[in-house]
């Protein structure tokens, strides 16, 4: 099962490359890693998905307290959290099944970003299984291009704010 | 005007292994006000107020600007001959000093030289700064002449590191860099510094503060009801063993171990790096475990019904294998890493934390018991290990390694300081030279790098010139750093020197005589005269082939002004040619090649 982390880390240069080399100096597996602003200035927030069973997440974050630059790790898998993951897909749409595709992407709440004379690219938000749905849907009628920014996290409610919050 | 610094800190306390408290820069007569300072004063204005007295180094064209102040600063430089030796040797320094060692390279091959430095010091958990020259910010990502990338290098051969880019950084950063290699777990840490940051001027004020590092909280006390929880097991044990590490010494806890080992009267097996950690001629010593440790020690640990991890992290040197490692102990785990909890060994309870602090803890919460039976029944195991002593066989005319180890013992009284190289000699030294005084071993214990042993005795003898310094060394690793010995007769350094020569990789032989058939592939040394070769140097050098030369050849070195070098031709093969006993790699604590027994009853 996939398990999810967040790390609250010092906005500097080469800190991704740090947290990247020590995933591969520990050969820890990771699913997705993305990185961002916060709302404090000079800490950025990655969210790590690994695969919970090649890799121990309590190792991660333990080793992930090596690194000097790291602030703050927890293991969101077990709260109740809010998972997103974002997707712009380019896919064919001639006349003929532009409509069709128009539908699709109502039902599943995304929406069209541009529109071009043979492809639509459509934005997704949701849970990996969203998007995963979206996509195969989507595949009969000819995916062009897909990018996606791996899984972004936080937990509902009170708990899990990082060190922003607790510092303050 | 040189900065008057702090003065060095270490054994007198304030240093890493003291108080292990932020360093406060105490400022000289005018420091308090801003003045113009160019990188490279900037450098060692602030290793002078980290109380930095020596550096190891080699400069070149991208590190000369920093070096061309210096005399103005009183830090001494040490010229050494190869970087990996600068490395070496402000490892060697650190270990024995308490201080954290410094050494200097220019860009590319200088910077990469170190490298094989930085990650001895790392395994073992050196507190140690490397400061090395890049090329100018501009240049840097075009491939310009003796570029590297050595932070990306280093990335996971230091504790941390930074590449300045900005000369109003860089005071903050030395101050920062000293503070992260010498708290916590010690490392070491690089700072490379591009040439224009060097020429760079700006109004320099020294930092009155670290900067604030949110994400390095290294934890003192252990919590308070892990230690509760791990006394009470003390307390209920019957047959407990302390297993010291390096943690022993890095946290300044000889003292406190020694007291909660009398008060419990549990037995103490050490690893390699923890060696004068706990005194070896203490009764409660066991000596060194693991591969190479003595039989009574690993059967100690297979049997005990407790395992107090103190400052160690289970190295599979020392384990054996792990399906079969101390089946029936509950594993208590104190580590400063957290990281190292729960890696190898799943443990029962793992206590992060200060070693000196969680044992200053736990020693009122644990019960004073003799535990006669248990320290009756390891003393009668450590009984059988005598007769298969080979330094208790008759002698035979055949210069064996341990008789060389054991007259140097003698000769210096188990006073020295001793530094080794790697491979058997290493394990000799460490089998046959008992050490009560802490910090007096130097040896590359986690990473096993050969041609370690010289470069760190200068640093060593740098550190302590008071000491006896004596680097054991073999034929195979003395040749990868012999050209130090130049260094040490440029410093008049009197460090003696052992050559164990078996003419062989002697470590590399002994595992193919018990395990590649005894095909001895690569591992024969044809080698040079070696008493020529230190008198080419200018260090005095004798040559010993039989046992009862031994003696007078230690006292002749002893007795040198200056460097000294002894070559000791030993035994090549065989049985008096290897060490024992041997954990075969992957097999299990007590299942051990020990020396053939039929010799032994001849005694």
């Amino acid at each position: 099962m996939d398990r999810t982390l967040v790390a609250w880390v010092e906005d500097k240069p080469g800190v991704l490359n740090r947290v990247a080399s020590l995933f591969r100096r520990r050969a820890f597996n990771i699913e997705s890693l993305t990185v961002g602003h916060t709302e404090k200035p000079g800490v950025s927030r990655m969210t790590i998905v690994v695969d919970g069973e090649r890799t121990d997440t309590e190792k991660v974050a333990q080793n992930l307290y090596k690194l000097v630059n790291v602030i703050q790790v927890e293991d969101v898998t077990d709260h109740p959290a809010v998972h997103r993951d974002l997707a712009l897909i380019k896919v064919k749409a001639s006349n003929g099944q532009r409509s069709e595709v128009m539908q699709i992407v109502e039902t599943f709440r995304a929406r069209v970003v541009d529109l071009g004379l043979e492809t639509l690219t459509i934005e997704v938000t949701g849970t990996e299984d969203k998007i995963d749905g979206l996509y195969e849907i989507l595949q009969p009628f000819g995916v062009e291009e897909m990018v996606r920014t791996g899984r972004v996290a936080m937990v509902r409610g009170k708990n899990g704010k990082g060190p922003a919050a607790k510092a303050g | 005007m040189p900065g008057s610094g702090v003065g060095q800190a270490g054994r007198a306390g304030g240093g890493w292994r003291e108080g292990r408290e932020d360093h406060t820069v105490e400022c000289g007569d005018d420091k308090g006000g801003e003045m113009k300072r160019t990188g490279a004063q900037i450098v060692w204005e602030m290793l002078s107020r980290e109380g930095v007295e020596v550096v190891f180094g080699i400069p070149g064209g991208a590190i000369m600007h920093t070096y061309h102040p210096r005399q103005d600063y009183g830090v001494h430089h040490v010229l050494m001959r190869h970087e990996q030796a600068a490395a070496h040797a402000a490892d060697g320094y650190a270990r024995v000093s308490g201080n954290v060692g410094v050494a200097m390279a220019t860009s590319g091959p200088g910077a990469t030289n170190l490298v094989t430095g930085i990650a001895t010091a790392m395994i073992d958990s050196v507190p140690m700064v490397c400061i090395t020259g890049q090329v100018p910010t501009p240049l840097i990502g075009s491939d310009a002449f003796q570029e590297t990338d050595i932070t990306g290098v280093t990335l996971p051969i230091t504790k941390h590191n930074y590449l300045v880019t900005d000369v109003d950084e860089l005071a903050e950063v030395i101050h920062e860099a000293f503070y992260v290699a010498g708290t916590g777990r010690p490392g070491p840490v690089l700072i490379d510094l591009p040439k224009d940051v060097q020429q760079a001027e700006t109004d320099f004020s020294p930092p009155d503060d670290r900067r604030e590092l949110p994400g390095y909280r290294p934890r003192e006390a252990g919590d308070p009801e892990l230690v509760q929880q791990a006394a009470d097991l003390v307390n209920s044990a019957e047959r407990p063993v302390i297993l010291a590490g390096h943690g022993v010494e890095m946290s300044g806890a000889t003292d406190m171990l020694r007291t909660f080992v009398e008060k419990t009267n549990t037995p103490v097996a050490l690893t390699l790096l923890a060696k004068g950690g706990f005194p070896e001629s203490h009764p409660l010593t066991l000596g060194m475990m693991g591969m190479h440790g003595e039989a009574y020690v690993n059967r100690a640990i297979q049997e005990a019904d407790l395992l107090l991890a103190f400052g160690m992290r289970f190295d599979d040197r020392v384990t054996g294998t792990l399906e079969t490692f101390a089946p029936d102990a509950k594993k208590v785990h104190v580590d400063m890493d957290p990281a190292e909890l729960n890696k190898i060994v799943p443990v029962d309870i793992a206590l992060e934390g200060d070693l000196r602090r969680v044992l200053e803890q736990m020693l009122p919460l644990v019960n004073r018991d003799e535990r006669v039976a248990w320290r009756d029944q390891v003393d009668c195991w450590r009984g059988e290990t005598a007769i298969r002593d080979v330094l208790n066989r008759p002698a035979n005319g055949r210069l064996l390694a341990p008789q060389v180890i054991d007259a140097i013992y003698r000769g210096t009284g188990g006073q020295a300081i001793l530094v080794t190289d790697v491979g058997q000699h290493q394990m000799w030294a460490a089998q046959y030279y008992p050490l009560d005084l802490p910090y007096s071993l130097v040896t590359s214990g986690g990473l096993g790098t050969m041609g370690f042993g010289l470069p760190a005795a200068i640093g060593a003898q740098v550190a302590d010139p008071e000491r006896e310094v004596w680097a054991v060394v073999g034929d195979g690793g003395f040749q990868m750093t012999l050209q130090e010995l130049a260094t040490a007769v440029q410093e008049k350094l009197p460090i003696r020197i052992a050559v164990c020569n078996n003419g062989y990789l002697g470590m590399v032989r002994q595992w193919q005589e018990f395990f590649y058939e005894q095909r001895y592939e690569a591992t024969n040394l044809l080698n040079p005269d070696f008493v020529k070769l230190a008198e080419a140097y200018g260090v005095g050098g004798w040559r010993v082939t039989r046992p009862d030369e031994a003696e007078e050849a230690v006292a002749a070195a002893r007795a040198h002004d200056g460097p000294a070098l002894v070559e000791f031709q030993v035994a090549q093969e065989g049985e008096e040619g290897n060490v024992y006993p041997m954990v075969p790699a992957g097999a299990a604590l007590h299942e051990m090649i020990r020396r053939p027994e039929v010799a032994a009853e001849t005694v």
